[in-house]
């Protein structure tokens, strides 16, 4: 049942990446492309899913802003990977009062305002693309940098690594050839549930007006402009919000079936 | 206990002081600056408003007076609105965020723990599936999805409430719903969780072996402990309702604290932006201490350390 659930979830991400990397090339229309004879059409062929209030296509806008909410997605993520990863192995590696500061500078860290950090970056550098993902990377290290700094501290003293010493193995070589290796499944897994967090901070950032730009969409951007609209047209709010939230749900269902099958102990269903 | 209160407050007070620097230095950097901004102002006016500001005079010397502000609790006026403390703002505002995100927190608890609880007592029957799905469904709507539907359905189309607002008494329902309904989720996931492990502990069994009835064994042995993790949630779920009050209180127009910090921070408006920032500082930091010393009062096993 439940690894079904998880497999379904995998296939989903892969036809909608798919979707969202192709459709906007493959469909007939631009996602800007406005055309004021079709104000807020119902479905038809011509257009699967209607059009918005300025007659732009509302699938091509949909899989255009899934494109860019994915990608800030990812490279959100990325970035708070690997600054968690980087902090969280020198303290590890470092241990001692080295280890006990680096870790207090967290404890602290977790107590600020951060949303109120994010939207002042966006308030200062106009909201640039590439800025988003940086903010809210900086912003989303925390608690990946306890899980790998927990990781290396478990590992450092285990048999193989001394043995690798024992063997004259230089420091970077062991780093490099066997923390990092032993350190990437719990990083992927943690990698995998900031994805749906990250995903959402932008979109609250985007439906602000502090995100991504209309007329480029992303899938806050288009929600925004559906709430706008929402009593006249519900649909637009509707779509966008059925897509967004099946796509928080796989990406939920996968990180806990990573969680899962890397370690049995926490196994939320027996 | 009263070395780790006051290593914690110690503690606070850093955070404090670091969240002036960054959102000091940060507002700063927007671009036009707040006096800049007003197109209707002499010369001498400005001289004045510099001075009064102390824009005139080097960032770590602006940094400090900052500082002194907080530190003897002399908060300055707005930028932006005129011969207001930003305190008075705050104490305008923060009710209404209060009172929103305060009922959210109290739905979310009333219907997640239930819930969570219902569904760990009978693992994987129909109703188990039924409410974990439920649950799962909650956390992947986003609350500006949920909200203009809630607002749609239920001021719009019924008609029960006002959709957007705060003029009636009844107007923190439909926020507080939406901000409730998606938490609960969380919440009956975790309740739902941790029951279900506390369960298949020994002191459980130990319990059930002298002969406590079935009720007693769940609520007075079991809920102690199963309800830690939940109660481990609701510090960052705090911030997370300080995050999801910048949303509805733009989906139904509240004029909370998040809509005042986004209009500060867009117009450069850098004494209500720091006191906005402290004060969420202060209130995630005294949230967290709270949760930390419920925490050790329900466990015997937890031990407050500095």
């Amino acid at each position: 049942m439940r690894q079904r659930m998880n497999a379904w979830a995998l296939w989903f991400l892969v036809v909608l990446v798919l979707l969202c990397g192709a459709g906007p090339e493959l469909s007939p229309y631009d996602q800007s492309q406005q055309n004021l004879e079709l104000k807020a059409a119902n479905p038809s062929t011509a257009h699967w899913l209607g059009t918005d209030p300025l007659g732009r296509d509302m699938l091509t806008r949909i899989l255009h802003g899934g494109r860019v909410s994915l990608e800030v997605g990812l490279l959100a993520t990325a970035v708070a990977s690997i600054i968690g990863v980087l902090y969280g192995m020198t303290a590890g590696l470092a241990g001692g009062r080295m280890d006990a500061a680096m870790m207090r500078i967290v404890d602290i860290l977790y107590a600020f305002p951060f949303i109120n950090f994010v939207i002042l970056l966006m308030a200062i550098v106009g909201r640039e693309f590439w800025l988003i993902f940086v903010a809210i990377g900086a912003v989303e290290w925390l608690t990946m940098a306890r899980v790998v700094r927990g990781q290396v501290l478990a590992l450092k003293n285990l048999e193989f690594i001394i043995a690798a010493r024992a063997c004259g193995a230089g420091f970077w070589h062991i780093v490099w050839k066997h923390l990092l290796p032993n350190v990437m499944g719990p990083v992927i897994i943690y990698a995998s549930l900031t994805v749906p967090g990250v995903m959402l901070l932008e979109a609250a950032l985007s439906f602000l007006g502090l995100g991504i730009q209309p007329p480029d969409a992303s899938w806050g951007v288009l929600i925004q402009e559906g709430a706008r609209s929402v009593e006249s047209y519900p649909w637009l709010l509707i779509y966008p919000g059925i897509f967004f939230s099946t796509t928080l749900l796989a990406l939920n269902l996968l990180g806990d079936g990573l969680r899962d099958a890397f370690d049995p102990k926490s196994m939320s269903q027996q | 206990m009263i070395r780790f209160i006051v290593s914690r407050i110690v503690q606070g007070i850093i955070v404090i002081f670091a969240v002036i620097t960054i959102t000091f230095t940060l507002s700063k950097m927007v671009p036009g600056g707040a006096v800049r901004n007003e197109r209707f102002i002499t010369e001498e006016a400005r001289k004045a408003q510099d001075e009064y500001y102390g824009l005139n005079k080097p960032w770590i010397v602006q940094l400090g007076l900052q500082f002194k502000h907080y530190a003897t609790l002399d908060l300055p006026e707005s930028y932006h609105y005129k011969g207001r403390g930003v305190d008075e703002i705050i104490a305008s505002g923060f009710p209404i965020s209060a009172a929103v995100g305060g009922a959210a927190l109290l739905i979310a608890l009333a219907v997640g723990v239930p819930l969570g609880a219902y569904a760990a007592l009978r693992p994987n029957t129909l109703e188990d599936r039924t409410s974990t799905v439920a649950a799962t469904l909650g956390i992947c709507t986003p609350s500006m999805v949920l909200g203009p539907l809630i607002a749609l359905l239920f001021g719009l189309k019924l008609r029960w409430f006002n959709a957007s607002g705060w003029f009636d008494a009844s107007d923190w329902v439909l926020p507080a719903l939406t901000l409730g309904i998606i938490y609960s989720a969380y919440i009956a996931r975790l309740t739902r969780g941790s029951l279900r492990e506390t369960l298949a502990q020994e002191f459980i069994r130990t319990a059930r072996a002298k002969g406590a009835s079935e009720s007693s064994v769940v609520f007075l042995h079991a809920m102690k402990l199963a309800c830690l993790p939940v109660l481990n949630f609701l510090g960052p779920a705090a911030a997370g309702l300080l995050t999801g009050s910048f949303i509805v209180e733009t989906v139904f127009q509240l004029p909370g604290l998040g809509q005042f910090f986004i209009s500060a921070a867009t117009n450069g408006d850098h004494q209500l932006t720091i006191a906005i920032s402290v004060f969420y500082a202060a209130l995630i930091v005294s949230f967290n201490l709270l949760v930390d010393i419920l925490q050790a009062a329900l466990n015997p096993r937890i031990r407050l350390q500095a």
